[in-house]
């Protein structure tokens, strides 16, 4: 079977859409907390989710956003919940890391790790009530270090659950580097519990499509979980508003804000280490200058990526449909939250 | 004395705490950045980037602590600390006890706690009646920047474990991530007096277990703690307007209690208002009746608590944390004997 280019390329540009409505009403106070996107993460989504069907569960994490759009639910009380609207799809209860969509067997939590065990029980369920179907359980290379996450492989291959573990590795566990915590290497980590595993360019979804699709069959016929660690970028920092991104973004303003007391740090007294401590800040200096190397000369677009693989007009015209589609969806939310109010 | 704000008070008495004690070390997730004032001072060794990994590395903190170290372990929000319970609940809160007195474990667990800014149900609980439910662990909640600073250096030179929780309402970094994160769009009612204060240099330490007399009444007594007191504070000034006196205590830990000023203040008001974030089943508001109801005492009670589950919506969640307006109300209709 070959990818159906244009249909993925659809499921991306939506959740893109999706995302950019997100930050749009997340700026302007209209949604309230913290918002982690997933603009970056689109191929894996749509790759992944392509292959499920009904009776499929999904277990997410604080990014859960792409995925469930990608699986197909309904956008109007997806950004009602967003807006904290009481006919969104959790009742406004939820918000975004926390989406719950139970026609589509579909969680989210922030507890990070949380959705691997969470995506276990669902395979555990498939196995007694409804045979043949999977449970796929998203999470970031930085949540690979919960003891709950390790555990989790290890169940699913011990009682042979019907899952498949997507790691969405993008190098970054808040404003920490994920190599500078963690040992070792998560593919032979993964493969050592006794599952198949393999790495694929999360950039692009031809490529991720072909890898879930090996190992959501190798689920469904019942043989063994699967590890996938799919490479994406976090264009939009940890969350929006991401200190890191905020340095590069507002410059002036953060060095007015984090320079003086850090001044006044270097030279506080007693002075222990004093002789050390330019190589200390130097240490802070280098997760900056690599966090600006990697957004700003090397982040790919899994977007773009996957529009060279589409015919222009076909593209344009799915651009146009799924961009009316979002629009009108916010609208939809927006006005019936308005009339509720 | 400087003006300093909540967070910067507490990282000020852990520096303090820091350059007097090469044992005292701190860890947790993202660390470079979130201390990083500290970090550019003491550098990796002292302040540790951990990898998230909850149940580990707060369970090598009580290891650590029992094997000589000082460590203030840092779980960025307490609901996170479910991950990571036996650390506190099997291990560290039974040392003392099974060692038959013998050893102990000198561990700060810093973790941010609280609502009120539409974060959703897993990011804003405060939990400090369950940790307290636990032996053998003190729960400090510290109100105002002065009890910040004060609290930290009790909880590091305690010789046995604390919790030491920051309600994010108080603390400008974390609101600003968590919350408002850049946009100018987004508001938050900050109590002023919780933000901002005096502190003294040197920090001095305040006794954890010893409550705070805010303001002196006849007519009702209010019980709280973090931001809770400054709402209670609040409701106050309205119910002095009705002409009822009420006598405000901050209790500044969840456990240890202030048993003898809680007491003396029921006794002397004969009316009891709890005001808890925290949630109101099995926690600190039973827990306070309780102490009351042991010590023979004979007070009308209430209890302005957390019902549930805290919802995302700011609407929503408004209603179900403890507000001015709840308060006032439980208040009045105690003060004029309805249920």
């Amino acid at each position: 079977m070959k990818a159906d280019m244009e249909e993925l390329y659809r499921s991306m540009a939506r959740i893109r859409f999706c995302e950019e409505a997100l930050a749009n009403l997340w700026q302007r106070g209209i949604i309230s907390g913290e918002m982690h996107l997933g603009v970056g993460e689109e191929a894996v989504a749509a790759g992944v989710v392509a292959h499920l069907e009904d009776g499929d569960a999904l277990a997410l994490d604080h990014r859960s956003t792409p995925p469930l759009v990608a699986r197909g639910v309904d956008l109007v009380p997806l950004f009602l919940e967003m807006i904290g609207d009481e006919r969104g799809l959790c009742r406004g209860w939820g918000g975004h890391m926390h989406l719950f969509s139970r026609e589509h067997l579909a969680c989210s939590s922030g507890i990070v790790g949380s959705s691997a065990p969470l995506g276990a029980g669902f395979a555990l369920a498939a196995q007694y009530l409804a045979p043949g179907k999977v449970a796929v359980s998203f999470f970031g290379e930085g949540a690979a270090n919960q003891g709950m996450l390790l555990e989790s492989l290890n169940l699913a291959v011990a009682w042979r659950l019907p899952q498949v573990f997507v790691c969405k590795d993008n190098r970054w566990a808040i404003t920490t580097r994920s190599r500078s915590v963690t040992g070792g290497d998560l593919l032979r980590r993964a493969r050592s519990f006794g599952m198949p595993a393999c790495r694929v360019d999360g950039t692009r979804v031809e490529a991720v499509w072909e890898a879930a699709g090996k190992a959501v069959r190798r689920a469904r016929a019942g043989r063994s979980p699967s590890f996938l660690l799919a490479s994406c970028p976090r264009r939009e920092g940890h969350f929006l508003g991401d200190p890191l991104l905020r340095v590069y973004r507002e410059p002036l303003k953060q060095t007015l804000e984090i320079g003086p007391p850090l001044v006044r740090s270097l030279l506080s007294r007693p002075l222990q280490a004093f002789a050390l401590r330019p190589l200390y800040m130097g240490i802070i200096g280098k997760t900056l200058t690599v966090l600006g190397i990697e957004k700003f000369l090397l982040e790919p677009d899994p977007l773009c990526r996957a529009a060279r693989l589409v015919p222009d007009d076909v593209r344009r015209r799915i651009d146009q449909e799924a961009r009316e589609e979002v629009e009108r969806a916010v609208s939809a939310a927006m006005e019936r939250g308005k009339r509720h109010a | 004395m400087p003006k300093m704000t909540f967070a910067q008070a507490i990282d000020y008495a852990l520096g303090e705490a820091m350059a007097r004690d090469e044992r005292v070390v701190t860890f947790g997730e993202d660390v470079t950045m979130l201390r990083r004032n500290l970090f550019v001072r003491f550098g990796p060794r002292r302040v540790r980037q951990a990898p998230i990994s909850e149940a580990a590395f707060l369970a090598a903190g009580v290891g650590a602590a029992m094997a000589g170290l000082r460590p203030v372990v840092e779980i960025m929000l307490v609901d996170f600390i479910a991950v990571a319970f036996d650390a506190l609940l099997n291990e560290a809160s039974k040392v003392r006890a099974f060692s038959g007195g013998g050893w102990n474990v000198p561990l700060v667990v810093r973790a941010a706690c609280g609502g009120g800014y539409g974060d959703g149900g897993q990011h804003e609980q405060c939990l400090w009646g369950l940790l307290s439910a636990m032996p053998g662990i003190s729960v400090a909640v510290p109100s105002n920047p002065a009890d910040a600073a004060g609290l930290m250096l009790s909880a590091i030179d305690s010789d046995d474990p604390v919790v030491y929780l920051e309600h994010k309402l108080l603390s400008d970094y974390w609101l600003d991530y968590l919350g408002g994160g850049s946009r100018g769009t987004v508001s938050f009612d900050v109590p002023r007096e919780g933000a901002e204060g005096e502190v003294a240099c040197p920090p001095s330490p305040v006794p954890i277990g010893k409550a705070r007399l805010v303001a002196e009444g006849g007519d009702l007594s209010l019980f709280s703690l973090g931001v809770g007191v400054h709402r209670c504070v609040e409701a106050a000034r309205s119910l002095a307007e009705r002409g009822i006196a009420s006598e405000v205590i901050d209790l500044r830990s969840a456990c240890p209690l202030d048993t003898e000023l809680v007491t003396a203040s029921a006794r002397k008001t004969g009316r009891v208002l709890v005001v808890d974030e925290d949630y109101i089943a099995y926690g600190l508001s039973g827990e306070l009746a309780a102490v009351l109801a042991e010590a023979g005492i004979k007070a009308d009670f209430a209890r302005v608590c957390s019902e549930g589950a805290i919802p995302f919506s700011r609407k929503l969640e408004d209603e179900v944390l403890p507000n001015v307006r709840r308060i006032t109300e439980a208040a009045l209709r105690l003060c004029e004997g309805r249920p």
